[in-house]
């Protein structure tokens, strides 16, 4: 499996990334060498082996329904590029 | 080709808010309309480093759900992350499920005037809701054309049950029936208000039309985020009547997401994205998988309430269908029930239910005594008002019994008559509903205390006899 310079535009949007012709390129030979250190996995046989959906041999971690303080508007408010009375203003929805 | 050979295919996907007390990976509280960006916290706002933690009771809603529905309750759930960026998700993703939710295939067996139906559910899965936008500037207030966006995050991360039903209804009614239902029994649950209103109930719709013992599946149309039962079924008969008329005149009907109109009663095709979604999911790696102790689903199947389908089912076997939906659905069966109960006739006592408000059960014994005796209206009033406050005896309102004494009523009614002369003219041609007004005369000469059945009677006989 390897990566075109079609699929890595796609990705790259997706994670709304502008890149320069010479980051595709390099970018491109970089993610190959990943895929095909990661494709090592399939010489294996693995079918008998269930997939891993977690590196932690941990299930049923959660808490009680019990409230805890929440920060206060001026502290949730005090990262936020811009706002506007008590609330965070970004631009318009869906705009990339 | 007749309309009448094409069928509606219409599958449902509900989201329900769940009334936990805190949201679905944090601890801020959730409250319905407090003030802007006040429910906060490093885990819903996105900051780096802020881990989640699942919220325990969620976890078991969406089970209780589950059991409710016939699911088969999973032995390993896990999160997933969608990714997808939007200024409603801080994240960057949305934590959903995906491959192993908690929910697998159920089933929903559907009461109707004809007999049962069995709709099939696909999953049910917890995710987290996105913040609340307000779109600002530009000229149609949506996003589109807006200068800009506030967001208030206290709806961020706040739990989300969805529920995905199989293409399994076949008209608008009985899709919105099923969705009457459904909600009922989520409510039931106590899991959510589900109050379309509010917003703590959404649903898309998913329709496409087939002809009457067609196989397999005709390109379907997606209506997002409706909120209202009448609109939900106008828009699925829009829907089918446009997509019949484009089959019919050999168009191409294609799949995608469409926008209902209410004033224009036509579907139009939402403004499509320029590319497919693309979410790549995959677990979530901050959360561990989900395997529900059996004695944990035991407990939860234990606290399952009688379901409304199961409770129509049960009273129109008493009553014939269209009552016992009506109980169910407006939540007045209990009371129908409780007089039933102590010896009330089943069609009285559902009359009774339909029309009086809510009363202490412990009062249903006596208020049982007191509709089966003649008292007057006025009394009969003053008895219910009394049992929804605290304790009555019936023995204070069996005394004041209704005038049915016919030497008593005769002279009033001969009275009522000969100042109705039209009236009595209208019935006389047939008309018989007049009886109604001239009954209503009667009751009001008499204070309310005739019995009238026994004026209704006493009526008819001399409307008849001349």
């Amino acid at each position: 499996m390897a990566i075109d310079r079609k699929q890595l535009l796609h990705v790259a949007r997706l994670a709304r990334l502008e890149l320069r012709e010479d980051e595709i390129e390099r970018l491109e030979g970089q993610l190959n060498d990943i895929l095909a250190a990661v494709s090592k996995v399939s010489e294996l046989d693995l079918s008998d082996v269930p997939p891993t959906s977690h590196p932690l041999d941990v299930v049923n971690v959660w808490e009680e329904d019990e409230p805890r303080p929440c920060l206060t508007v001026e502290e949730a408010l005090a990262n936020a590029p811009e706002r506007r009375g008590d609330f965070f203003k970004v631009p318009p929805g869906g705009a990339a | 080709m007749s309309s009448a050979e094409w069928e509606a295919v219409v599958g449902l996907e509900v989201h329900a808010h769940l009334k936990t007390l805190t949201k679905m990976f944090c601890r801020c509280e959730l409250e319905y309309g407090a003030a802007e960006n006040t429910r906060t916290c490093p885990v819903c706002l996105a900051h780096p480093g802020a881990l989640p933690v699942p919220n325990g009771r969620a976890i078991e809603m969406t089970i209780l759900l589950g059991l409710a529905l016939d699911c088969e309750i999973a032995e390993h759930a896990v999160f997933d992350r969608k990714n997808y960026f939007y200024p409603d998700l801080p994240k960057g993703y949305q934590i959903s499920q995906y491959e192993a939710p908690l929910c697998g295939p159920g089933r929903f067996l559907l009461p109707t005037a004809d007999g049962e139906r069995e709709i099939g559910i696909v999953r049910a899965h917890l995710e987290e809701d996105a913040a609340k936008t307000v779109h600002s500037g530009g000229a149609t207030g949506r996003s589109v054309g807006a200068d800009y966006s506030l967001v208030d995050f206290n709806r961020g991360g706040t739990p989300l049950l969805e529920i995905v039903g199989a293409p399994d209804l076949r008209s608008a009614e009985e899709a919105t029936w099923f969705l009457r239902l459904l909600r009922q029994t989520i409510v039931d649950l106590g899991i959510s208000d589900a109050d379309m209103e509010k917003g703590t109930l959404r649903a898309d719709v998913n329709v496409s039309v087939r002809q009457r013992g067609e196989q397999g599946f005709r390109p379907r149309w997606e209506i997002k985020n409706m909120n209202s039962f009448r609109f939900i079924g106008r828009a699925i008969e829009a829907a089918f009547r446009q997509q019949v008329e484009a089959h019919e005149a050999g168009e191409e009907v294609v799949q995608s997401t469409y926008d209902y109109d209410d004033h224009t009663d036509r579907l139009t095709v939402h403004r499509s994205k320029e590319e497919a979604d693309d979410y790549r999911y995959f677990p979530e790696p901050d959360l561990v998988p989900v395997e529900p102790p059996a004695e944990l689903v035991e407990r939860l199947r234990a606290e399952v309430p009688e379901r409304p389908a199961d409770r129509i089912r049960r009273l129109a076997d008493e009553l014939g269908f269209a009552p016992a939906a009506e109980l169910v659905t407006t939540g007045n069966e209990w009371k129908a029930e409780a007089l039933a109960a102590e010896g009330v006739e089943w069609k009285a006592a559902a009359a009774i239910a339909m029309n009086r408000g809510g009363f202490l059960p412990e009062n249903a014994g006596a208020l049982a005594r007191i509709v089966q005796a003649n008292v007057t209206r006025e009394a009969l009033d003053e008895a219910f008002a009394a049992a929804a406050e605290g304790p009555i005896e019936a023995d204070d309102y069996l005394a004041r019994t209704a005038l049915g004494d016919e030497d008593e009523l005769v002279p009033v009614i001969d009275a009522v008559l000969a100042a109705h002369p039209e009236q009595v003219e209208t019935y006389r041609g047939g008309k018989e509903g007049v009886l109604g007004f001239l009954v209503g005369q009667v009751m009001r000469e008499t204070q309310g205390n005739a019995d009238p059945k026994v004026v209704n009677r006493l009526l008819a006989e001399r409307l008849r006899r001349e």
